[in-house]
């Protein structure tokens, strides 16, 4: 149902005047609610030059700013490609005839769903080193944890992929003497992908937000930069953690436009094999772990 | 598992998971009343309202939740002088219900919507030609059908919520991450075992949960 004007009927004379008066109302509580965001920052003098200024310096982006958001973008580039890869091999594993490897595949990806990623980038900083004597480099904690959460994600994703390719597809593929691993490399995962990519790009934006964790083992990313280092010089938390989201906000919304548009152009040249709208919909309505944000 | 015999220890564990067990229901109560009021905002005929809820969704979804969470406090209790209770621990509790509860809003909102758009034109139509008002619509015949068709992404999200809800550590609050890595810390021996006693109790409790909202969706479907 399209959610435009099925709702409610096209407004006569009387739903109008209704619906200005709503709009008066309630355009006066929003004026209302910046108004007071704005007198308890004025309050508190938050709107003093000295805290906005530094945002015009030039050291302030290419010390603090700029070097945080490409650590953010190092980070979650690194384990977009990963993960990546953890998830198609994971998918391929859980669809495995062997049931030694369907097994483990699937418990491992089970687990990681289930555990938050703190936690497990808590356990790979502070733990693994005591196992293995030596210290973990905090980039390859943050990544490491990324991918194994994102990874499993993304498996799940790949696998009800695989599921939507019509089984004519696998049918035909043995009927011309293909070998099960080249039935999922050259049929299968390659149409599984294509359906699956407006709900793999957007477990890509999760990823970009979760790297913010790692301003929490204190890796060098844009919340730790940009914001905690920032402050401390200029005392300006308020105003770094807008300029921040802003940021976030930015890069975010680049990918979710990437990925609508991906998506439209999937369907239009009729790409995507015929139950994809179906399978979308079943793994973003799916139960399960994954989705619901992230961090 | 020697560590957890200690009692102290023990406690530690017990205190951590009942913080996240207080945060996950305190933050699902105000992120569903929150997103269910979103989600009429943004399919309301008033346009001001649809706008409000469209820029809440696309500020909050696209922000991450510890930059919120560190926002709530360092932004709207340490400089803006917002504070809920005096107690400490429970004054970063609230805030940090605060911040999860704007957070998971925006998804909340977006599951309903998208359940709304599950329900067939014709239902909205018949209500309004038996002169149905935009409320008694939405209320009456719409939402009940998109709730049931958006249990299991709610469930998600719920879950999404209770591991989110270990950020909240970052603003001091000894929740299981933290508690976890206390005890790492002090006890570098048993690394795995620690790990394990606190990632497997999420697991069991989280792998059943997804699961049975799974099978709560199959069963309230709406069949059509």
């Amino acid at each position: 149902m399209s959610t435009d004007a099925v709702l409610y009927d096209h407004p006569g004379p009387k739903a109008k005047a209704r619906n200005l008066v709503l709009t008066i109302v309630f355009g006066l509580a929003v004026l209302g609610l910046l108004y007071w965001i704005y007198s308890r920052f004025d309050e508190k003098g938050q709107w003093a030059g000295s805290l906005w200024k530094p945002f015009t310096y030039g050291s302030t982006w290419t010390d603090y700013i700029l070097p945080g958001l490409q650590g953010t973008l190092q980070a979650a580039a690194v384990a977009m490609v990963l993960s990546l890869v953890f998830g198609v091999l994971f998918a391929v594993g859980r669809l495995s005839d062997h049931w030694w490897v369907r097994l483990p595949a699937g418990a491992i990806v089970e687990f990681f769903r289930a555990v938050p990623l703190l936690l497990l980038m808590f356990f790979i900083f502070f733990g693994v080193p005591f196992i293995t004597e030596q210290p973990m480099s905090i980039f390859w904690a943050v990544v490491l944890g990324l991918t194994l959460y994102n990874g499993s994600v993304l498996a799940e994703a790949f696998r009800a992929g695989v599921y939507s390719v019509p089984r004519g597809q696998s049918e035909a593929a043995y009927a011309v003497g293909m070998r099960k691993s080249q039935v999922m490399t050259h049929i299968l995962i390659p149409q599984a992908a294509r359906a699956m990519l407006p709900v793999i790009v957007s477990q890509l934006v999760v990823l970009v937000k979760d790297t913010a964790l790692g301003y929490i083992i204190s890796y060098s990313e844009l919340l730790q930069l940009g914001v905690n280092n920032l402050s401390a010089n200029y005392g300006n938390v308020l105003q770094a953690a807008i300029v921040a989201a802003a940021i976030y906000i930015i890069v975010n919304s680049i990918l979710t436009g990437v990925a609508g548009w991906l998506s439209r152009r999937t369907r239009r040249k009729g790409r995507a094999p015929r139950a994809a709208g179906a399978a979308t919909q079943q793994a973003t309505i799916e139960p399960g772990l994954g989705g619901g944000g992230g961090a | 598992m020697d560590v957890f015999s200690d009692p102290l220890n023990r406690d530690v564990y017990i205190t951590g998971f009942l913080w996240i067990l207080k945060l996950t229901l305190a933050g699902g109560v105000g992120a569903l009343v929150l997103g269910v009021v979103l989600a009429a905002m943004r399919v309301s005929p008033v346009p001001v309202l649809r706008g409000f809820g469209t820029a809440w969704v696309n500020i909050f979804r696209n922000t991450p939740l510890t930059l919120i969470i560190f926002f709530c406090y360092f932004g709207l209790f340490s400089t803006l002088g917002f504070s809920v209770v005096d107690d400490i621990d429970l004054n970063n509790f609230w805030l940090g219900v605060i911040g999860l509860s704007v957070y998971t809003a925006a998804f909340v909102c977006e599951a309903i919507r998208s359940g709304i758009n599950t329900v067939p034109a014709g239902q909205a139509e018949a209500a309004r030609a038996i002169g149905m008002t935009f409320i008694q619509t939405l209320t009456i015949i719409v939402l009940p059908q998109a709730g049931r068709a958006v249990i299991a992404p709610l469930g998600s999200i719920l879950i999404a919520l209770c591991k989110n809800s270990t950020i909240v550590g970052t603003i001091g609050l000894m929740e299981s991450s933290n508690a976890m890595k206390d005890l790492i810390n002090a006890n570098g021996n048993a690394v795995i075992p620690i790990f394990l006693v606190f990632a497997g109790t999420f697991a069991i409790v989280l792998i059943p949960t997804g699961y049975g909202f799974g099978w709560l969706a199959n069963r309230l479907a709406v069949k059509r």
